[in-house]
């Protein structure tokens, strides 16, 4: 078989496995699955901003959060569902994105200074929210939870399964919105802002503009995965949604895949769950429950693959199946 | 507006409090302004040493102060260990890269602390833990006193240290010129490890006089990497005395707040001042100009 015979029927036999999995997998395997999507879909998110533009977000659970809240405040108040709730979502969490890109970058606030304001206003957001009673405070925001036995579109309420649908097509349309961008301008103005910003500029890039349109896609995206955090958790604590370990969370898969790599987040974020999520049940089967094992072993393998990998699972995984290594 | 005696109280509490948080601080500074390394997993160290403390009176009834000597030694040694065997490898790679190698280091410490000690908060009951001393109006808390104390003596003895032993003055060449003191034929790998080992010593000072204030769960350390941060940025990066100054205005800024707005208050206010300072100042109170 041709090399790219090879890579289409992998890829086929990818994209079936992944479209029966909830008919034939039982619950659990889909909701470990749904888990995998969301942080493969969120790491895309983020990718945008390091991968592709270099520029290191630790803060990315304040769009999560804001996101979340976003919609949730629509349904639980004005019982607007996430079809409406999703543009108010990206409507705010792109203009935050676009007020603390335009802070950042217009007076020149770069590497880890940038990180500690992405992260501190993720920290006033949560502190913010605790003592926002409309939307629940620190005591949480509850969205009511209706029969879950058929499929309610329009309040995006249904059987597992739909969650699992949502976010699966939410992550090839990350995927496919980031291909198609890295091929275009956009992509290789930002990967030459993340090898040298001083060079790009010197090549007459507009480099602040092209750095606000990654900030600003980035959150916009995340938004989303906000809004399908709110309506599959179906509550929500500001301790949890703009956690720091949240922002860490997005962030591993990415970063243990592949950064700036299109497939990347999603290895990352399948290894993460088959190893983190694999390791817990594990011990769970043999009666043992550790709380924290799961983390730990992000924590491992983190360390792993930035002490022996640098660039990440995937180069020398797409490099075996047969895929060009797009470390671009 | 409370009456004047609270804000005096609550400013002197604020000044101790804040001379451990200079102390942490300072940790997180001379690894910064030496090895240029940003270290994600400060909080952690410290409340690994919060968590010493605690382990050490509960099963051998060592007063903190006791135990702070012991951890100073053992995480000075930790420390050394972490540099040498890890980080120096990651000396030349990208900023991010070492950021994402101390992150992972942070990982693996907060939860190894959670498996091991479980979710629950841990303190340190002494017996003179609510006794306070009185100076007519003023009431001090006697162990963040003696916290204090020890947070001077800990910094001065690493003042002492970087400006009069020959190793220290090594150390400040590396820090000024580390091209120009590898020529020299100074062993830089070597001095880079003994800072990361005076970094981690002061921070496990620091979190065996914190331990007494404050009550200690495995998810505090974030908390503390970003407040030692926010007193590092106050005050300048890689600047020592900033990181002092920095522990003070935010100790201090942390008390008034926590008495005048609201306690809840308190973490609002030094992450406010976070953003302020990244936007108006970012080379903070005590740093050079960048321009």
């Amino acid at each position: 078989m041709s090399a790219g015979r090879r890579r289409l029927a992998l890829s086929g036999a990818v994209a079936i496995a992944l479209l029966i999995l909830p008919l034939v997998g039982n619950n659990y395997l889909v909701s470990v699955a749904t888990l995998a999507l969301f942080l493969a879909y969120a790491g895309q998110a983020w990718n945008v901003m390091m991968g592709f533009a270099g520029q290191l977000s630790l803060g990315h659970s304040l769009y999560v959060g804001l996101g979340a809240y976003a919609s949730a405040g629509l349904f639980v108040h004005f019982g607007i569902g996430p079809w409406a709730g999703v543009w108010l979502a990206v409507a705010i969490c792109s203009l935050a994105g676009a007020f603390i890109g335009f802070l950042a970058f217009r007076l020149r606030i770069a590497g880890v200074q940038l990180s500690l304001l992405t992260i501190a206003f993720a920290e006033l957001a949560r502190i913010g929210f605790d003592h926002l009673d409309w939307l629940g405070g620190p005591g949480g925001l509850f969205l009511p939870v209706s029969e879950r036995s058929h499929v309610d579109l329009l309040a995006f309420r249904g059987p597992p399964g739909t969650y699992y649908y949502a976010i699966l097509l939410l992550t090839a349309g990350a995927l496919a919105l980031c291909a198609f961008l890295l091929r275009r301008r956009p992509g290789y103005y930002w990967r030459a802002i993340r090898e040298d910003e001083v060079a790009a500029q010197a090549l007459g890039i507009d480099t602040f503009r092209w750095k606000m349109f990654a900030v600003v896609l980035s959150s916009a995206m995340t938004a989303v995965a906000g809004v399908f955090f709110a309506f599959y958790n179906n509550s929500l604590f500001p301790e949890q949604s703009f956690s720091f370990g949240r922002s860490i969370e997005i962030m591993l898969g990415p970063v243990i895949g592949g950064l700036g790599t299109l497939f990347g987040p999603i290895i990352g974020a399948v290894a993460l769950v088959l190893l983190g999520d694999g390791t817990t049940e594990l011990l769970a089967k043999t009666g043992v429950d550790l709380p924290g094992i799961r983390q730990a072993v992000h924590g491992v393998l983190l360390l792993l693959v930035t002490i022996y990998m640098p660039n990440g699972l995937w180069p020398p995984l797409a490099r075996v199946l047969g895929f060009e290594p797009r470390r671009l | 507006m409370p009456a004047l005696p609270y804000v005096a109280n609550a400013v002197i509490s604020g000044i101790l409090t804040g001379t451990v948080y200079g102390l942490m601080a300072l940790g997180l500074s001379a690894i910064f302004g030496v090895i240029r390394l940003v270290n994600f997993a400060h909080g952690e160290l410290m409340t690994l040493a919060m968590y010493a403390a605690a382990a050490a009176f509960q099963g051998l009834a060592l007063d903190p102060f006791v135990t702070m000597i012991l951890a100073a030694v053992a995480f000075g040694a930790l420390g050394y260990v972490l540099q040498r065997g890890f980080i120096n490898r990651f000396i030349g790679r990208t900023e991010h890269a070492q950021m994402l190698l101390m992150i992972a280091f942070a990982i693996i410490i907060g939860n190894v602390l959670l498996l091991g000690f479980g979710p629950d908060a841990r303190n340190v009951p002494t017996s003179y833990q609510l006794d306070s001393f009185e100076l007519g109006p003023l009431l001090i808390d006697k162990v963040r006193a003696y916290a204090a104390l020890a947070a001077v003596v800990a910094t001065a003895l690493l003042a002492a240290f970087f400006r009069l032993t020959l190793t220290g003055k090594a150390i400040r060449a590396c820090a000024d010129n580390p091209v120009g003191a590898r020529v020299a034929g100074l062993p830089v790998g070597h001095l880079y490890a003994v800072t990361f080992a005076l970094g981690a010593g002061s921070v496990a000072v620091a979190g065996c006089a914190m331990v007494q204030l404050i009550d200690v769960t495995p998810g505090l350390g974030p908390a503390y990497t970003l407040l030692a941060f926010v007193i590092v940025i106050v005050g300048g990066l890689g600047s020592m005395v900033g990181a002092l100054l920095g522990g003070l205005v935010i100790g201090v800024s942390e008390a008034l707040a926590g008495l005048l707005i609201a306690p809840s208050a308190k973490s609002m206010v030094s992450f406010g001042l976070l953003v302020l300072l990244l936007l108006v100042r970012p080379q903070g109170l005590m740093g050079a100009s960048r321009r």
